[in-house]
Order: structure tokens, then sequence, then C-alpha cells
């Protein structure tokens, strides 16, 4: 695959590696018994650690560290016994302590993977560096007043997983369908909720561009993107705007950007010199991190069916598509939703492709259009089984089908009741389809008269012709066979 | 002037010879008196009274019921304000309770008031507070001494007779240095028996709460109150206190006393090196077995301490900034600015140099030489210890290197001012229990003090060795 862009006189790669922040999902923050709930009002879900009040000691939360064992396990990483929370020191209004608890030298998480599958088939591993658990800061809210900032701490000392990734990625997509992986694994784990707009999922880009073959470039880090179309949008801007640089003879300085969401443009925040020196030093107020052999065993052993295991079973079982297969395990809901839909009756195990194509193409296009999700879809898995049924066994045709599958979105009927409401059934009846078939060449001797001078193309306008005269519901295939009889006997 | 024992006055409030009202009325007219000393921060009349009115009715059975304890102003207080002597809390009215003061609190006690300090704790004569000095209760009339620090206020409240014990904290020396200047005992246990939970941090590793007391029984039973397992401080341990009071025994017959020689310092006072050889010989006498023992990294201690606290410091430190509690400067036009400001106004000069000091060797291209190294070579210190006690039960050694000095002296050279921890700072890296009791006097008839350190959570050992030096001494 070439993943090569091209300047002005260049070809150019790109060399990305992401970090991923994600929000721990747990009821209660990482050092703290307050609530995490998100969209509270400001400053209801404050603790005295929370606010860094004088004297006030933080106390891990044991859940919040299963989850990133859990976590790490999913990104078959390292699980590492020893680890330790270090002080992050830097001054900001939103850290009331003056400080970040996080994980610098020890990370809870060492070395991990995670393979992404493309369209044609292949995949790809990204290498993982590490996993550490940190404190999330608060909020500082600079539109409420035009003269003062206000600080809302709901979101101060909330748990975070920061994955670090090894610089593997090589195209915006590529980081795309990292992201979305790893979105994938969390969902799974439910180890995060994966939301992104409500920020419990976001990345810094760690960027920079190179002639093949050649040394990495300076790089530059893109801060706190919260989707993955911002996620792309900011990597090309960027690439291109070093590639500028550079073929114009200039050099990269290492900066720190921001990403303009209204202009899609990345303009610098701060560069290496005006770095914060972080003085990262073991926090005293809390012993180093250890985790049992047996802990980490409790915790494998609760760990559910993950995307790649359930893709390979998919591909396996149902002889799917690496590709197929990998769209269906991408989310958990699409996954569910599958195996219920297919489980819903015996004979759709043999028609494994066509359900898949149902739900991924035809219902995902209906809810993408209509605004809504999987998880509230109005047809059910059952009734959607049941409609992929009435394809397989030639009741109605594939594109009959279509239209039922639309009138079930709105209506919330079952595909039996519109069909049998409608009239609908397929016909099947040789006698009728040949009636219709001769009433069509009998109505139409100079289109026939053409056919048989070798415009085989025509073939599709006595089809079409023959579906409108039985409203669609003609066999295809009968249809098309009987015509073609018909036609030749004309000869 | 003879002082009224907690133990005494204990019994004295059960046989009803004297009621919680007469006693602590008899301790707030001392504490009136003695207002030049300027032993307390916050001192509120009616706030004691209100605490009679409270305790007068109230019929249960409490172990220090009635009984007038001062706390310092590093311990976090619903009823009173807390300002670790800094002008950047000056005006911060805890919502919570510490541990350690709600242990007292629910004991019965009294709280008289909150005592002075060297600012957040950093100072070795209470002279670094924001509310000025505290002058040492032993000062002969126009020679004020200095209290030690930093819990000089703790110290001379108790050396004053303004309260039956006090609370204090103790980083590198902070308990027991100035008991021994005030000639009264100190007490800083185990890292980790009482929790900080409600103490505004100094160095978190090292700071730990303590008690100050006419006597040893009296630290012993004090000690009990405060002693104990909390989950909200995660350096908290959880051992099982001792009733230290009643196991108290002075027959130290067949016992160890490691004697370091590393405590030796050139120039170290006559008197000092004294008042050490009279409680080995003392201790002899006993039948205690003297061992010379090495603690070969001691003079590393002081260095360390000096890397370690401040690092700690300067990142603790770093809450009090303007933004959610405490004093905030006029001078604000950006938020770099609220923070230089508030900072530059609202710390003294002491905090700022530690802050400064600590957040130099934690920077980067600095940390192994200084923070890494100094970590190792706490590490060193506590083997040192460690070792030792495989020789002896407990180790004796001089509290401070001097007695009690004029209150000026020393202000203006840090380096003079930290060589006062020397004795006492090997102890805290390595997280030892230690003790301070007056011993001797010296040519100004000042009172001079010996520190007992014990093996980590052996308290009881600690008192034994040092109510029978105190015993044999009066």
């Amino acid at each position: 695959m070439n993943n090569l862009i091209k300047g002005e006189k260049y070809d150019w790669e790109m060399v990305i590696g992401l970090e991923i922040h994600a929000q721990v999902k747990s009821n209660s923050k990482l050092f703290s018994s307050s609530s995490t709930k998100f969209g509270s009002s400001p400053n209801s879900q404050v603790s005295l650690v929370d606010a860094a009040m004088p004297g006030m000691l933080p106390v891990i939360n044991k859940y919040c560290v299963e989850q990133a064992v859990k976590t790490g396990v999913g990104l078959n990483a390292k699980i590492n016994n020893y680890s330790v929370f270090d002080r992050k020191n830097y001054f900001y209004a939103d850290l009331p302590q003056g400080y970040q608890i996080s994980q610098y030298k020890y990370p809870i998480v060492g070395e991990g993977k995670v393979t992404i599958d493309f369209k044609d088939g292949t995949s790809k591993d990204i290498r993982i560096v590490r996993l550490h658990l940190e404190q999330d800061a608060g909020k500082s809210l600079h539109d409420q007043n035009p003269s003062k900032t206000y600080v809302d701490l709901n979101r101060s000392g909330v748990a975070l997983m920061e994955i670090v990734s090894e610089p593997d990625i090589r195209t915006p997509d590529e980081a795309g369908m990292y992201i979305s992986k790893i979105r994938s694994i969390l969902m799974y784990l439910d180890t995060c909720d994966g939301n992104m707009q409500e920020g419990s999922l976001r990345a810094d880009v760690n960027i920079s561009v190179r002639k093949p073959g050649d040394e990495y470039g300076t790089r530059c880090e893109i801060k706190n993107l919260n989707s993955i179309k911002f996620i792309k949008q900011a990597i090309n801007y960027e690439a291109k705007r070093q590639i500028e640089i550079l073929e114009s003879g200039g050099s990269i300085e290492q900066n720190t950007m921001l990403f303009n969401t209204s202009t899609g443009k990345t303009r610098p925040m701060r560069n290496k010199e005006e770095a914060h020196d972080y003085r990262y030093f073991p926090d005293p107020d809390l012993l180093p991190l250890e985790i049992s052999k047996e802990e980490i065993g409790k915790i494998k052993s609760s760990i559910p069916e993950l995307p790649d295991e359930l893709k390979n079973k998919f591909i396996e079982t149902y002889k799917l598509s690496n590709y197929d297969a990998s769209v269906l395990t991408a989310e958990k809901q699409t996954s569910d939703y599958f195996n219920e839909t297919i489980n819903s009756d015996p004979e759709l195990k043999n028609h494994a492709k066509i359900v898949v194509n149902w739900i991924t193409s035809e219902l995902f296009s209906l809810l993408n259009k209509n605004n809504q999700d999987l998880n509230n879809s109005p047809v059910s898995p059952e009734n959607l089984g049941q409609l992929i049924k009435l394809i397989s066994t030639n009741e109605i045709s594939g594109k009959i089908a279509k239209d039922v599958l639309e009138d079930m979105f709105s209506s919330g009927k079952t595909a039996r009741q519109i069909v049998d409401e409608k009239g609908l059934q397929q016909v099947t009846d040789q006698g009728e389809i040949a009636k219709v078939i001769d009433e069509v060449i009998a109505e139409n001797p100079k289109m026939v008269e053409q056919y048989l001078a070798g415009k085989d193309k025509l073939l599709g306008f006595f089809v079409g012709q023959a579906m409108k005269l039985t409203k669609g519901k003609a066999n295809p295939k009968m249809l098309n066979d009987i015509l073609k009889q018909k036609l030749n006997k004309k000869n | 002037m003879p002082k009224s024992s907690l133990k005494q006055t204990l019994k004295d409030l059960e046989t009803k010879k004297i009621s919680i009202r007469e006693l602590n009325q008899d301790y707030l007219k001392r504490i009136k008196e003695n207002e030049n000393l300027n032993v307390f921060i916050h001192f509120s009349e009616e706030n004691v009274l209100k605490q009679i009115d409270n305790l007068e009715n109230n019929n249960s059975e409490k172990k220090l019921k009635g009984i007038p304890i001062a706390i310092k102003d590093l311990f976090c207080t619903k009823n009173m304000p807390t300002t670790a002597a800094s002008k950047i809390l000056e005006n911060f009215h805890p919502t919570y309770e510490s541990f350690v003061t709600q242990k007292l609190l629910d004991e019965g006690s009294i709280f008289v008031g909150k005592t002075n300090l060297d600012e957040f704790a950093m100072g070795s004569a209470t002279n670094t507070s924001f509310f000025g000095n505290t002058i040492n209760p032993l000062s002969k009339e126009n020679e004020p001494l200095a209290p030690g620090g930093s819990s000089g206020g703790s110290a001379a409240a108790v050396a004053a007779d303004l309260c039956l014990g006090a609370t204090g904290t103790d980083t590198g020396g902070s308990i027991r240095q100035p008991a021994s200047f005030c000639g009264v005992v100190g007490i800083k246990p185990t890292y980790g028996l009482c929790s900080r939970w409600g103490i505004a941090a100094f160095a978190s590793s090292l700071d730990q709460a303590g008690i100050f007391s006419h006597n040893v029984e009296d630290a012993s039973i004090l000690l009990k109150s405060i002693a104990g397992f909390d989950q909200r401080d995660s350096t908290s341990a959880k051992v099982d206190i001792p009733n230290y009071f009643e196991n108290l025994d002075d027959d130290l017959n067949g016992k160890t006393v490691g004697i370091p020689k590393e405590y030796s310092i050139d120039g170290t006072p006559m008197e000092i090196s004294q008042i050490w050889e009279d409680a080995i010989k003392v201790l002899e006498k006993k039948g205690v077995k003297i061992k010379n023992i090495s603690l070969p990294h001691t003079k590393y201690a002081l260095p360390t301490y000096y890397i370690i606290a401040p690092a700690e410091a300067s990142s603790n430190l770093a809450r009090y900034d303007g933004v959610k509690y405490g004093f905030r400067s006029e001078e604000i036009d950006s938020l770099d600015e609220m923070y230089e400001n508030t900072r530059a106004q609202g710390f003294g000069r002491e905090v700022k140099r530690r802050i400064l000091i600590g957040t130099y060797v934690l920077s980067a291209g600095y940390y192994d030489a200084y923070y890494l190294k100094a970590q190792k070579v706490r590490k060193l210190i506590a083997d040192d210890f460690n070792k030792a006690f495989k020789e002896c039960d407990f180790i004796v050694t001089p509290t401070a290197p001097s007695a009690a000095f004029p209150l000026n002296e020393k202000q203006n050279d840090p380096i003079k001012m930290y060589l006062n921890d020397v004795f006492t700072v090997p102890a805290s890296l390595a997280g030892l229990p230690g003790i301070s009791i007056p011993f001797g006097k010296d040519k100004n008839n000042l009172p001079l003090g010996i520190q007992i350190l014990g093996k980590h959570f052996d308290e009881q050992q600690v008192f034994n060795a040092a109510v029978s030096l105190e015993r044999s001494y009066e």
C-alpha cells in the first residue's frame, strides 16, 4: 500500500503516535469518593481532597486500578506488579493541588499491541508503549463573565488512563482506525464509556514527516482532540504544514499545537523552550501500587470476549471475511445485535453474509439517516432475522425487502405483518410469471426484434417491464430464466 | 515552678478535688498573664468557656475529660481558625477536624488555643511565623530566648504551664528540639503512628504528629489518645496501640543502649557532651549494657533532609495559589500575576527559600544529582539504624547541639539554623520514634535535652527508657 503524500518536490511519509486519554468508567474519582457523573451543576461533586484543602490526602480507588489492569489485559499488554504514583507539578487555575497525580517512571501497564483491519483484508499491529493512571484536572470557564474566569472542579480528580502508542501509525485513516479500535476494546471491557463528545475519550497526536527511509523528523504534538474527524483533519493539516516548511528549506520547531475545529488549522501553543519542567517525583502521600499475580489472574478471568477474539470466532463459525468480521466487532452493540439476529432462527446460520449486509449496510444507513443508534433501533434483531428469513426462503425479493425494512423501521411492525398486509409475497408460480412475460413480449415487438438482432442489453428492459407488472414481486431468478427461454425460442 | 501533671489532674478531677471549670479557669488566668510570650496565634476565652459548658452538660465518661490541651496551628480545627503561621492562610477556617484533634476532642479534652509555630513548620526557633516570635518562658528579663521550633508555641505553652499537654508536629526535629529548649518532654512517634489527615503538609514523607507534656507519664497517656490507623491516610500504619502508660516499666536491667559514635561532633559544647555521658552513666547503674554503635551515614543526614523536605514542600505548598481559599493578592492582571503576587506576598522568606531549594532539586537536569541521590542516602541512613537495632534496644543521644539561644541569633544564617536539627534529623529520615526529655542544665541554668530513639513502633521501649532516666534525674 502506498501511504505517501505528495509535496511540491518530494513524496513524504507521516509518522504518527497517539496518546489517548480515556476516562475510567467508575462511580467515584481516582483518589476521592466524589461522584464522576457527567453534566452535574458546577462544583457539586467536589470533596475536600478534590479541592486540595490543607491537610487532605489522596486514597487510591481500588476499582480504578482494576479497570486499568483489565484494560491492560485487553491491550495484550504486560501488567506491572509494581507501579508508582508521581506528582506532575505545574500551576493552573483548574489544578487545585498545583500538581497532577500521575504515573511517570513506573506505569501500571507496560508494552502491548492492538490490531487494526483494512478493507482489503490485511491488518496491522500498532504497538502500545504503556498505559498509566492519572487524575483529570478541573475546567476553567472563560465565557461566564467578561472579566472573570470561573473554575468547575467536578472533573478534578476523575481517573484517566493515558494510553501511549509507538509511532507506528502512517496515515490519518490508520490513526482513526487505531483510536476506534482502542475505543472498541475499552467499551467491550466496560472500562470507559467511549463517549468522545463528553470528553471521555480524547487524544493528543504526535506527528512528524520524513522522506521514506529517512530517520524520524522533528515532531509536533497536537493537544486534546475529541473526535476522529478532528484527529484526521488535524493530522492532514499539520502534515501539509510541516511538508511546506521542509520543502521551502525550513526546519520544524518542536512545538505543542492546538487545533482550531472551526478553521481546521493547527497553531502553536508553546515551543520547546517554553515547555514545562514538571518536576516529577514520587507522591509521598501514596504508597507504591503493588498488585499480586493472583489479583491479576482474577481480573483476567473476569474479562469478556474481546473484539479480536470475537472476530476470529465469526470468521471461523460463519466463514465471514476478515473485514466483515472486523466491522461487526468494532462495536459491542453491533456484535451483540448480530449474535441476536443470527441466533433468532437456526436457518440464518447458513446466511451469515446476508445477515452482515443487512445490518451493516441497510439497517446502518436507516439509523444514520434518522440519527439513531443501534442500541435503540426500532427494528429488533428478531424482526430483522425474520425479514432475512423471508428473503432466504424466496418469500420476498431483496428489493422488496428494502421497502419492508423501511416500513418496519417507521411503523414498528414485523416483516411478516407487512408482507401479509401488503401482499408482497414473491410470485414463484412459473405459469403466472410466464403469462406476464408473454404479455411483455407481445407488447414490444420492436424491442424483441432488436434483442434478437444481438442487442443483449435489452434483456434488462424486459425484466424491468415484467417486474413492473408484478409490482416487483416476481422471483427475479425465475423471471430471468423464463424470459431468456422465451426470447431464445423466438430465434 | 512545680507543675501539676496530667496524671494527677485526672485523679483530682475524678475525686472532685477540683472541677473542670476551676481547673480551666486557672489555666485561662495563666494564659492571659503570659500573653507577652506570644504563645498562641488563636486564643478565645469565650471559646474555652463554651467547651467547659458543653462538657459540664455531658455525663459520658471520657479519658481526658476537661483536660486543657494546646494545639499547634498546623492541625486543621473546625472551631478555631487554622493558619500554619502564614499570611497565606490568615483567615482560613477549616470545615473539618484533623484526625489527631478529633481524637482528643472525642476523649473530652478542652482546646485552649492554637499555638504559634514557624511558618508551615519551617524553622527551628519559631521566628518565621507571620504572627511574630514566641518567647521561651525560661527567658530572663530583657534577654528573650527562642523556644526552638517549629513547634515552639506548643513547647512554650507546656513550659509556661498554660496547658497540661500540647500537640506538635515533627518533620526533622520540630517536637524534640523545642522540647529540649523549653525543658519539657516531647515525643515524635514512628512515622505512620498518627494519621496526617488534616495536618497542613510540610514534607509528607517526614511529617509526624506528636505530644508535648510536663513528664513522660503524661506523654504516654496523651500519645495513646492520638495514635491509630486512619484509612484516609495511605501512610497510616495498621498496628495495635499498646497502653503505654499502663505498661510503663522503668526497670531497664538487661537492656542494651546504643551510643552512636557519629553523634560526637566537633564543636559540640562541653555541657552537651557532659549530659550525654551523665545519662549513659545513669543507665549503666541501672544495669543497662552500653554498646558503642556506628551509624556511618549520619553526616549525610542533614544535607539529605534539606533536599527531601524542601522538595516535598515545594510541591505541597503549590496549592496555596490564591484560587480557592486563603490570601489572594489584590494586584492581579493575569493568572500568572495572581500566582506570583499572591505567593510573593503570602509566604515569608524561609518558606520561599525552601520552595526555591525544593524546586531546584527536582528540576530537570538536577533531579538525579540531588533528589534521587538523597533518596538513596535516606535508605542507607535507615539501614544504619536497622543494623544498629540488631545490637541494642534503644539509642541515646543529645537532642540538640545547644540550649535555647537568644531570640535573634542565627536569624540571618540559615545554615547555622539548620544545624539545630543535626541530632534529630537522622531518626526522622528513618521514620523512627524519638523522645526528648529534660536532662541537666547548661552554665546559664538553661535546660538541656536527651534524646531516646527506638525501633519502629517500639514507643513503649522509648517511654520506658525515658521514664527511667527521668525518675533517676529528679
